[in-house]
This record gives structure tokens, C-alpha cells and sequence, in this order.
């Protein structure tokens, strides 16, 4: 998730200080990882530094959290180009849950209890959001239903790789 | 945890194929249990065996403390008529009926009148948001609403358990989302268990919990 193009996209609605900012990330984006302060003025000033925002305004006192900022045209072009672009397609065949079941699998260990077990802890989560998204608004259901399909992609491959386990003992006896 | 309905040690063969290998499965009141597992699991043998439709070669079904298949095959019958709800992938509703009879229908076939069995129907088929396709044929409704009319006729006798085999296999994710979330909920209203048999893991994260069937045998049974 590019938080600078996030919180550029939230200024277009108007100018607004870090901490509303961050508020309205948070609101939005951010139900599992909020935003931390630190994050939100560094993103800002890299964003000043580009000039795809600018200063609107300071209020009396000091810090960052006082001042306002725009987004500038530059802003806007960004915002649209990031918008435009298509996120690169994730590969997951390299994450932890492939590794494990070759690992179990070229160890002698069961695989299928890796696979069991895997599938437990994603349904786990998937009721979760499922909770969530029965008790939320259409953002919510949005958000969520985004994690299930993605969460249900890697039990179709799970479900899979255990078909394929017993196809491969088969081989193995033969 | 009472258990409602459970099974033991069932086996099950259709000649030489062993659909289940020693299966067990248990579910409490207002339960939702998920069976998953692949295609000629063992799934819907062990759905049928709970639901007393098909008689095991071994092993036992109790329903609320008595064993289903020591009972005649009338007792069972009239069971499932009065205690037991089912929901089926698609097919399930009779074309010549309207959908307000097809959902009066298991009323009716217990003896319960016209007025009073439609009256019934229709205040389900208004939970269930169908209300308005009370007086058309199942081939005048969309999928889901035709489903969501089946998930009506399963509730009209306040069943204490609904079977469900891949209640939403014919439906698109939101349709399917709807039928699921209506079933789930009138379930936990009325504390009726729901047996689901699903391969769809979106629509197993609405049970409580599931049960893995593998190569005939129930490979987990996770207490949430």
C-alpha cells in the first residue's frame, strides 16, 4: 500500500492537517495497521520536498502538527498516474507456507499436518472478516471480502497441494 | 457442549467403493459446523448417514439421545419431517408449485391446513426477504432468490437441524453471501444446528467451526 499516494488521494477533498490526515486514513484504510504519527510527517515531507503538496497554512505554536497542506497539480498528476498503473500481481509460491510443506515434505514429516493445520488458522481469520463484514458498512464488506478471496486463494492452492500429496504417496508405493 | 447429533465409527460402502472409513461427527443446538474436505470425500455419504437417509454398514447416528437407525423407517421419515430441514445445491423446489407452496410444502405434508401452513410461509419467506416472489413459479426466480426460497422451506418447521449440502454451489458470490448470511442468522435465532457441507472456504467461514472428511475419515474436528 503506497501511503504517500494514499494520504495525496485524501487531500484532494481539501487541506488538512497531519493529525486529520491520519484520522481519516485511519478511518478508512487503516482497521488492522493504523498509521503512526511518525509516519504520517515523514510522508509529508517527502511529498513537500517533491512538491506534491504545499503549505497552506500554520496555526500559532510549533510542530508539524500545525501546519496545513494541499496537494499541488503535481499532486494530482501523481495521484492519477498511481491510480492508472496496475499493482504488480503477487507471486505467493515463494511464501512460508510453500516453503513448510517442502520442508515436510523432503524431511519425512506430514505434510498433510502442515496443510491441516494451515487451513485451521485461515479459516480462523476468515470468520473473523466474516464477522466483520456481516456487522460493518459496505466499506468494511469491501475491505474484508479483498482478505477472504485472497485468504480462500491460498486454501484452493492448500486444498490442492494435499490432492496432490496423496497422488505423489501413490507414485512413491507403486 | 450437548451434543445434538452425532455419529460414530460409521462405514459406508457403495459396492467396492468405501465412501466413509470410520467417521465421527458431533454438533450441538444452534451449532454451524462446516464438512469440508474434496470432491468423493466422503462428504455427503457422512451428510446422508446424519440425516438418516442413508443407513450405514457400521457405526451409529444418536439424535438427542436415540439411535436413528434403531428406529423404523416410518419414525425416521416422519423425523425428518418435523426435525430436520434440508437444503440442496439446486433442483429442490417443485416447478408446479408457487414458491409460497413450495415453502408451505413440508407443513402441509404434516397435516398442518392451507391457511395456516401459507400464513407460516409467508412470514419466513419475509425474513428471508422473498416475500415478493410468494406467488411466482421457481422457474420465474433468480438463483439466489430461489435459493434463499429452499432456505425458507427448511426453516418452516423450525427444524433442530438444517442439512445443507453446497447451499450456494449455483450462486454468485453475492448471492451466495446472501443466502448464507439469512441461513446462518435465522439458525442462531432459533438455535438450530446447520450441518453445511461446502468446498468453498468463503462459506465455510460462516460456521462455527468444520470438520475435515479425508479418504472417508473426519481428519479434525477444531473447537473454535
Amino acid at each position: 500500500m503506497s501511503i504517500g499516494h494514499t494520504l495525496l488521494g485524501l487531500l484532494e477533498e481539501g487541506p488538512r492537517h497531519g493529525y486529520d490526515l491520519k484520522r481519516a486514513y485511519d478511518e478508512r484504510f487503516g482497521l488492522d495497521r493504523p498509521l503512526h504519527y511518525g509516519q504520517v510527517y515523514a510522508t509529508l515531507a517527502r511529498l513537500l520536498r517533491n512538491g506534491l503538496v504545499a503549505e497552506t497554512g500554520t496555526e500559532p505554536g510549533s510542530g508539524p502538527e500545525r501546519k496545513s497542506y494541499a496537494i499541488t497539480d503535481a499532486g494530482v498528476t501523481d495521484v492519477e498516474r498511481w491510480l492508472a498503473t496496475p499493482e504488480k500481481p503477487e507471486l505467493y509460491l515463494q511464501n512460508t507456507l510453500y516453503t513448510k510443506v517442502v520442508l515436510a515434505l523432503l524431511s519425512g514429516r506430514s505434510a498433510e499436518d502442515v496443510l491441516d493445520t494451515q487451513r485451521s488458522a485461515h479459516l480462523a481469520t476468515m470468520r473473523k472478516l466474516t464477522t466483520r463484514k456481516t456487522n460493518g458498512d459496505l466499506a468494511d464488506a469491501l475491505i474484508c471480502d479483498h482478505a477472504l478471496f485472497h485468504l480462500e486463494a491460498d486454501l484452493r492452492w492448500l486444498e490442492l497441494t494435499a490432492a496432490r500429496l496423496g497422488e505423489l504417496a501413490k507414485e512413491v508405493a507403486e | 457442549m450437548t451434543t445434538l447429533l452425532g455419529a460414530t465409527g460409521l462405514h459406508k460402502s457403495f459396492g467396492p467403493t468405501e465412501a466413509l472409513l470410520g467417521a465421527d461427527f458431533g454438533i450441538a443446538a444452534g451449532e454451524v459446523v462446516a464438512v469440508m474436505g474434496p470432491s468423493g470425500s466422503g462428504k455427503s455419504t457422512l451428510l446422508h448417514c446424519l440425516a438418516g437417509i442413508v443407513r450405514p454398514d457400521a457405526g451409529t447416528v444418536g439424535y438427542q439421545g436415540r439411535d436413528l437407525f434403531a428406529d423404523t423407517d416410518a419414525e425416521r421419515t416422519a423425523l425428518r419431517r418435523t426435525d430436520f430441514g434440508f437444503v440442496f445445491q439446486f433442483g429442490q423446489l417443485v416447478p408446479e408449485l408457487s414458491c409460497l407452496e413450495n415453502v408451505a410444502l413440508p407443513l402441509r405434508l404434516g397435516g398442518t391446513r392451507r391457511k395456516k401452513a401459507e400464513a407460516a410461509a409467508a412470514e419466513v419467506m419475509a425474513r428471508l426477504e422473498v416475500d415478493d416472489v410468494a406467488p411466482k413459479r421457481p422457474g420465474e426466480v433468480s438463483g439466489g432468490q430461489g435459493q434463499r426460497v429452499a432456505v425458507a422451506r427448511a426453516l418452516v418447521t423450525a427444524p433442530k437441524v438444517i442439512f445443507a449440502d453446497e447451499p450456494t454451489g449455483a450462486l454468485d458470490s453475492l448471492s451466495g453471501e446472501r443466502v448464507m448470511r439469512m441461513l446462518v442468522t435465522a439458525a442462531k435465532e432459533h438455535d438450530t444446528a446447520v450441518v453445511l457441507v461446502t468446498h468453498e472456504a468463503r462459506v465455510a467461514a460462516y460456521s462455527d467451526r468444520e470438520a475435515v472428511v479425508r479418504d472417508g475419515r473426519t481428519r479434525q474436528q477444531v473447537t473454535a
